[in-house]
Order: structure tokens, then C-alpha cells, then sequence
């Protein structure tokens, strides 16, 4: 079998005397989709941010594409081929959208250390924030500044900024948090065409979704890996059924 | 340049006066007035290159006035050890400013908010008291500087004129500089930090590293301002890094807008010479001047720049 | 020997001196979230009120007491007028605004008392030295100042870690909004813990009086050194900026006593007293620099996590 394109292993993450993360391990092979689903609290986005690098884990390890990454900064991680969009919107209020994608392509294009030159006028990053805003449909609002943009089009900025660093490997912390219908339907089309080019890993608690897009579905609970297989397989899983989709309803209504 | 706005205009006006200056003050006879504005400047200055960190950078420094002594004291102690070429004192000046600010940077930055409000003042305060134990170099009572830069005839600093001019040069410089930085790549990502650091470390860009760098930036075009200020008092003393220095360059920051290229001009001409104002109507001027800053602070959110942009506004 | 013990005495008594000030900053820190530089200032108000008081009513003790009242007053008063409309803004708001609040106290105690300092004098009871070692005297009032501070201290632990109200000064360090869904008057206790900080400061200021002269701006040089003492301690920590006071002031005591000395050993001694000065003010922005580096969040950080 070919080197996955991330492996976690065995990684242990403790708050205090809870268990946040217990013993995950998953891997992630090149072009696929893979879903971690899970109830409330089950250490989603504790697991996401030890894969970025903004959490340490206690133990264990998580390499990328063959390369031990385990103990480097988010930064690092970045620039080997790893992006996220934050489960809340993160991004630079203060900036346009352009900005804020061109920020993006420009910690990959050359050194920042320029000290001169007007960074708005370098046609390479312009170009390249155009082309991902253009690519989740936000091109008409590139000069608007972000505070000033809705819910659903910061989610989709989010996505922008992170497809501007060329990323080999997506990790999305519930794109579709807080979106409407309408707007969820707008995610999972773009995620659909997003997946044939990169990567991703996605963290969501929208089950039709989850089911519609990913190749893979690793469910946690309570930090815990407790299945792991292709759509059908989990769906059929009766662990899964117990722990978990049994109170489907009950969980997609707590977002 | 875009559209006319009143704060264009102002700052137009403002910069306009500063030019013709010299030109008054030897129509009038009135001395008085060139020598306060050489003041004026100077700090103007320092205050630039403070508003390139706390404005653009998001780094609440209490402790800027460091650069004015360690910068006034760079010409002092060479002058007095026999250096007088001002080309040699300047970049000297410039230097020394470049490493404090580089160790102190470095120290200051593991920390953010309010610690590290407190811990450039705490560095500042111990650069004070370093100077003040500087026997050779007249201790706590300062150091006179007897004979000013020397530029090789190029241009002569005893000359009040010649010298004044040197000076908005220089702030006319330094503001041409921030102003190319903070458009530039460099400048973006610090001002991304400013805005998210999570953000920006997670698109890829190293934080501490850019703050650093400009950090030092900003500590260098002060020590500029305190290598001017000791030519222009021909004298520096411990008193020049009292902590109370480096508030007063905050307050003429905010009261100019922070992040405004030409907020801290404004904010500089404006305090010095309400205090000049004050000063003239009561010996205990600072009895006013406390509960102002309060008000500002309270009331007048934005400074004098955001203020001027809400007459376009409506 | 003797001089070892007196220096490591007088450290003591310094260092707790820096804790009562510092504990009072801390305390309108960690809970409500408010940089004050003018704590300095109601230091100096406490010495300046003590020395006024002592004077008039003649006994050193009334006059303590009531420039602790004053101050507590003083405080109160400073709080509700202007300090309680910086609660939630930024923290370069407060930085202005208190530092605004310094220029107006250094110059109102010109006009009022004059520029040239004040002196406290103690009562004849209290200037006698004390046995405290076979052969080693101590001053009485030195030996005063310790037990205070200590009981201070000691009350304070006992306040905010027994008590009902201390109880919520901790759940305000904690957690702001939970005690305002508990129903308790917050703005009442914000009150109290300002009013109480002050009473600290003047306190330490006016302990420190008979020590020093009473003069504008002795409270910010003693203010910065309460910064320093926070930064080691860890911020909002009441354990920590004690260690730390305590701490700072041996090693700030003890290096102007011994250091020129020590120097002298390595250096010629014109060199040794040259540098002695500069280095001995410079040890506990050292020490500050090195809990930067190997602990940037303080040695005693209040909520860890």
C-alpha cells in the first residue's frame, strides 16, 4: 500500500484529567475525502488543531506525506502542503477579501521580509486571490471589506484563503456551521468540486452532507476512534447506530 | 490622490505650515516659536515611529523613549569622547537603538497585551537607571553636548534654520518610509498580526519574526529623533527615558489616530502646544491636562484623524 | 554578620512593602480587568495624607489610621467618577486615562502641599532598636513594618480564599460573567475590591514615609517595580506577586549592599564602583528578563490551564 498522504498515530491529547483525544489513529490517502463525525464533545476539533499544529499533542505522532510533523509549528505545517478554515470564522476583520486571500498566496510566493514595494500591486498575488475568491464565488465582493461581508460569504472566504496556499491536504472544522439551507447546498456543490483537486479532511455534523461527500468516515466518541470505513460501512455499523446516529436528530439540532 | 476629505486637507495645511515656518518666524523676529517647533518635530518623529508598532503592528509599547536617550546619549558620550562627525554619531545612534530594541524585542514579544505593556516599561525604566548611574557621563544630571553634529559643512546644525529643516526632513523621511512599509509585503503581514495572529500563523506566517523586525524598524527611526533632540537641546540627560516621555508619545499616537500616517504629526503638534498653552495661562497646567487625556480617552475614540473623517461621512 | 541580617531584613521588609502595593494592582487586574498606572499615585496620597494627619492630630498612629481612611475614600471616590467607565475597554484606554489621572494628582499635591517634600516623623516609641539576636539590633519601627504587612498578607489570604465575598472576588478572576448571573451587585463589589486596593497602596505609602521623604512621584518609580513583581508573579495571582514581592526586594536590597563588593573582588576597584551603581538598579529587570525567557506567563500564573 502507498504512503497515505496523513497518518496519525496513536495520539493521546489530556485535559487535565480528561481524555480529549484516545489513541486516534486514522490515515488519509492522496484524493480522498475522509469525514470524522461525532457527537458534541467528542474531540473534533481538539484532534483538527493537534493536526494543524496549534495544539501539542501528549502522544503519539502525525506525519504528512511521509514527513514526521508531529512537532512542528502551524506555520511549518502550512507551508508543507497543510491548510484549515477554522470552525469559527477566522480571518482578518479589518481586511478586504482580496486581502485576506492574497495574504494567503503571498506566505507562499517568495519571502515576506519586502519592505518597499506595495504589496497590492503585485499582479502574481492580486491574480492568485482572484482566481480562489472566483473559485467558491466571491469574486464580485473582492474589494469589500470582511466585516462588512455575511455569515455564509466569510465561510466561503475561509475556504478562499485556505485553497490560496495550495494546499495538498484541507481541513475543513464544520464548514457548515451556522449556514442556511440555501447556503449549506451552495458548501457541499463547491466541496464536491473542490475534492477532485485536493485533498480533504472534514469535520462536520451535517449528516446528509457527510454522507453525500466523503470517501471515508471515521466516527470519534468520547476521543475515541470507534469506526472507521466507507459510507455504507458505517452506516451499517451497529456500534455507530448505538452510540450515535441513533440520536442523530438530537445532535444535528444541538448546532 | 483620491477624493478631497477635510482630513486631507487639514493634514495638507498642517504640513504646509510646518514647511513655511522658518519663514514666519524671521519675518516676525519671533525665535521662540522656531525653537518649539524643532521640538515639535523631533517628537513627531519619535510619535511616527511609534504609531508604526502600537498603529500599524498592534504592539502597545510603554517604553519608547528608551530610543530618545539611547539615541541622545550615542551623540553625547561620542562628542564627548572626541567623536564630533555626525556621521559617525547618527549611525551609531541608529545602531544602538537597532540592538536594544532587538534584545528587548525579543524579551518583550513572548508576551502580548497588557504584560507587554508593562514589560517595555519595566526595560525602559532600567535603561533610565542605567544612564542615571553613568558617573562618567554626568550621572543624574545629564550630559551637556557642547558642540553639535558635524556634518562636514554640508550642512550646519548650530544653524537654527538649516537645522529645523534637517529635522522635518528626516520626519518627512521616516513617514515616507512607514508609509511604503505598511503597504508593503512586510507591512501586510504585520498588520494581518495585528488583526489575528491565529489566522496568519495558520495561512503560514512565522508571528514573532515579522514584530521583531519591525519592532527594531521602529526603534531605529526613534533613536533618529533622539540623536536630533540631543543637537537640538545640546544637552541629554536620564530625564529623556523617564517613563512619563514614552506616555507622552503614547498620548500623542492616540490623540493623533493611531494607524494614520500623519496622526501622530497632528497628535504631536496638538499636545505640545495645548502644553505650551496650558502652561502659559497656569504654572499647574498639568492640573488640566491630566483630566483631558481622561476625556479623550473616554469621548474621543479614533483620535483628531478619526475625527476629521466623520465631517465626509456625514 | 550583622550587616547580612540587617540587609536580609531590610529585604524583607521591602519586599513586603512591594507585595501590598502589588496585591492591590493585581487584585483590580485579575478581576476587573483594569491596568491602573495612578495605583502609584494613591501609594504617594497615602503618605502625603498620613504626614498631613500626623501633624494636625499630633499622634502618628491617628494620623495612620485616618490616611488609611482617606485613601480608601480617596479611592472610592476615584472609581466611581471616572475609572468605573473604563471597565471593558481597551487596555491602551486605560494606559492613557490613568496615566492622564498621574499628571493630575503629581500636580494637584504641588498646589496643595507644595513642591518640596514632606517629612513623618516617628514617635519616640518607635525609633528605639530591638534586640532581635544576641548582640543584633533592629530598628523598632522596620520590625513594625514587617508584622503589618505580614498580618496584611495574612488577612488577605484568609479573605479571599475563606470568605463569601472573597469567594467571588475569585469567581470574578475567573469567570466575570458568572457572577453577574449569580445576581450579586457587580458593580458594587468592583467598588469595594478598588476601594480596597487603594487602601493597600496607601497603606505601603504611608508605612514607607518615616523611611523615605513624602515627594511627588515617589509612587511611580515604586509602581514600576510592582509591574515587574506582577510579571514575575504571574498576573492576578495573589500567591504569586507575594513570592515575587518578596523576591524582588532581597534581591534589589541585598544587590545595592553587597554587589559593589562582590564586584570588587573581580574588578579594579575604580571599575567595581563605576559599574556597581548601574548594575545593582539593573538585577530585577535581569530577573524579569530571565522568568521571560524560561516562563514567559509568570512563575505563579493564576489560571492555568
Amino acid at each position: 500500500m502507498a504512503e497515505p498522504l496523513l497518518r496519525v498515530e496513536k495520539l493521546v491529547r489530556r485535559f487535565g484529567g480528561i481524555i480529549a483525544t484516545d489513541n486516534v489513529s486514522l490515515d488519509v490517502a492522496a484524493g480522498e475525502l475522509h469525514a470524522i463525525i461525532g457527537p458534541n464533545g467528542a474531540g473534533k476539533t481538539t484532534l483538527i488543531s493537534q493536526l494543524t499544529g496549534h495544539l501539542a499533542p501528549n502522544s503519539g505522532s502525525v506525519s504528512l506525506g511521509g514527513r514526521d510533523i508531529t512537532h512542528l509549528p502551524a506555520y511549518r505545517r502550512c507551508a508543507l502542503g497543510l491548510a484549515r478554515s477554522f470552525q469559527i470564522t477566522s480571518l482578518l476583520f479589518d481586511f478586504t477579501a482580496a486581502d485576506n486571500v492574497a495574504l494567503a498566496a503571498q506566505a507562499h510566493a517568495g519571502t515576506s521580509f519586502r519592505f518597499f514595494a506595495n504589496a497590492r500591486k503585485e499582479k502574481g498575488l492580486r491574480d492568485a486571490a482572484h482566481a480562489a475568491l472566483d473559485r467558491v464565488g466571491l469574486l464580485h465582493r473582492a474589494d469589500v471589506v470582511v466585516s462588512r461581508l455575511s455569515h455564509g460569504e466569510r465561510r466561503e472566504l475561509e475556504l478562499a484563503v485556505a485553497l490560496a496556499s495550495k494546499p495538498k491536504l484541507l481541513l475543513l472544522d464544520e464548514p457548515m456551521a451556522g449556514l442556511g439551507v440555501t447556503e449549506s447546498q451552495r458548501m457541499v456543490k463547491l466541496l464536491q468540486e473542490l475534492r477532485k483537486e485536493v485533498s480533504i479532511v472534514l469535520v462536520e455534523h451535517d449528516m446528509p452532507a457527510v454522507f453525500a461527500l466523503a470517501d471515508r468516515i471515521t466516527v470519534l466518541v468520547y476521543g475515541r476512534v470507534i469506526a472507521s470505513g466507507d459510507p455504507a460501512a458505517i452506516r451499517g455499523n451497529d456500534d455507530v447506530k448505538r452510540a450515535y446516529l441513533g440520536d442523530q436528530h438530537v445532535v444535528t439540532h444541538h448546532v | 490622490m483620491k477624493a478631497f476629505t477635510v482630513s486631507k486637507a487639514v493634514t495638507a495645511l498642517m504640513l504646509a505650515g510646518l514647511v513655511l515656518l522658518p519663514l514666519y518666524s524671521q519675518a516676525s523676529g519671533n525665535i521662540f516659536i522656531l525653537t518649539l517647533f524643532t521640538r515639535v518635530v523631533i517628537l513627531a518623529l519619535a510619535a511616527a515611529s511609534l504609531n508604526l508598532i502600537m498603529g500599524y503592528g498592534g504592539m502597545m509599547s510603554f517604553g519608547h523613549a528608551a530610543y530618545l536617550g539611547i539615541g541622545g546619549y550615542a551623540v553625547g558620550i561620542l562628542a564627548q569622547e572626541g567623536v564630533g562627525s555626525g556621521f559617525i554619531q547618527f549611525p551609531v545612534a541608529i545602531a544602538a537603538s537597532a540592538l536594544y530594541a532587538l534584545v528587548i524585542g525579543a524579551l518583550s514579544l513572548r508576551t502580548r497585551g497588557v504584560y507587554f505593556i508593562m514589560i517595555t516599561l519595566a526595560f525602559a525604566q532600567m535603561a533610565y537607571y542605567v544612564a542615571s548611574g553613568l558617573a562618567r557621563y554626568g550621572g543624574d544630571d545629564g550630559l551637556t553636548v557642547y558642540k553639535r553634529s558635524d556634518f562636514s559643512g554640508l550642512i550646519n546644525l548650530g544653524n537654527r534654520v538649516q537645522f529645523y529643516y534637517l529635522c522635518l526632513a528626516c520626519l518627512f523621511g521616516v513617514i515616507f518610509l512607514i508609509w511604503r512599509i505598511v503597504n508593503s509585503r512586510f507591512g501586510l503581514v504585520v498588520q494581518g498580526l495585528r488583526s489575528n495572529e491565529q489566522r496568519m500563523q495558520a495561512i503560514g506566517f512565522p508571528a514573532k519574526r515579522y514584530q521583531l523586525v519591525c519592532f527594531v524598524i521602529s526603534g531605529m527611526m526613534c533613536g533618529l529623533a533622539g540623536a536630533l533632540l540631543a543637537n537640538n537641546t545640546d544637552f541629554i540627560s536620564p530625564a529623556a527615558m523617564y517613563w512619563t516621555r514614552s506616555g507622552d508619545l503614547m498620548v500623542m499616537v492616540i490623540l493623533g489616530g493611531m494607524g494614520a500616517l500623519f496622526g501622530p504629526v497632528m497628535g504631536a503638534v496638538v499636545y505640545l502646544l495645548l502644553e505650551e498653552f496650558l502652561s502659559q495661562i497656569t504654572e499647574y497646567w498639568a492640573l488640566i491636562m491630566g483630566p483631558l487625556l481622561l476625556l479623550i480617552v473616554l469621548f474621543g475614540r479614533g483620535g483628531i484623524m478619526g475625527l476629521l473623517g466623520r465631517f465626509n461621512r456625514g | 554578620m550583622l550587616l547580612v541580617v540587617e540587609q536580609f531584613l531590610n529585604g524583607l521588609q521591602f519586599g513586603l512593602l512591594l507585595f501590598l502595593l502589588a496585591a492591590g494592582l493585581t487584585l483590580v487586574f485579575g478581576i476587573m480587568d483594569l491596568v491602573n498606572l495612578a495605583h502609584g499615585s494613591l501609594y504617594m496620597m497615602g503618605a502625603y495624607f498620613a504626614a498631613t494627619f500626623a501633624a494636625w492630630t499630633g499622634s502618628f498612629l491617628l494620623g495612620a489610621f485616618l490616611a488609611l481612611g482617606a485613601t480608601l475614600l480617596l479611592g472610592i471616590v476615584l472609581e466611581v467618577v471616572a475609572l468605573k467607565h473604563l471597565y471593558g475597554r481597551d487596555h491602551l484606554d486605560h494606559v492613557l486615562a490613568t496615566f492622564g489621572l498621574i499628571l493630575f494628582f503629581n500636580e494637584a499635591v504641588r498646589l496643595i502641599w507644595g513642591p518640596a517634600g514632606l517629612a513623618l516623623p516617628l514617635p519616640a516609641w518607635l525609633t528605639v532598636p530591638v534586640p532581635i539576636l544576641p548582640g543584633i539590633h533592629y530598628p523598632a519601627y522596620r520590625l513594625a513594618i514587617i508584622v503589618v504587612a505580614l498580618l496584611v498578607a495574612l488577612l488577605l489570604y484568609l479573605g479571599v480564599m475563606r470568605t463569601r465575598v472573597g469567594m467571588l472576588i475569585r469567581a470574578g478572576a475567573s469567570n466575570r460573567e458568572m457572577i453577574g448571573a449569580l445576581g450579586i451587585n457587580i458593580k458594587l463589589l468592583y467598588t469595594l475590591v478598588f476601594g480596597l486596593g487603594a487602601a493597600l497602596a496607601g497603606l505601603a505609602g504611608l508605612m514607607q514615609a518615616p523611611i523615605l521623604t513624602v515627594q511627588i512621584g515617589m509612587g511611580e518609580n515604586i509602581l514600576i517595580l510592582a509591574f515587574v513583581i506582577i510579571v514575575i508573579g504571574g498576573i492576578g495571582s495573589i500567591r504569586g506577586a507575594f513570592l515575587a514581592a518578596i523576591f524582588v526586594g532581597m534581591i534589589d536590597t541585598l544587590g545595592r549592599a553587597f554587589l559593589p563588593n562582590l564586584l570588587r573582588q573581580v574588578l579594579s576597584s575604580t571599575a567595581a564602583s563605576t559599574a556597581a551603581p548601574a548594575l545593582s538598579s539593573m538585577l530585577i529587570y535581569l530577573l524579569m528578563a530571565i522568568v521571560l525567557v524560561v516562563r514567559p506567563e509568570g512563575l505563579f500564573p493564576a489560571n492555568r490551564r
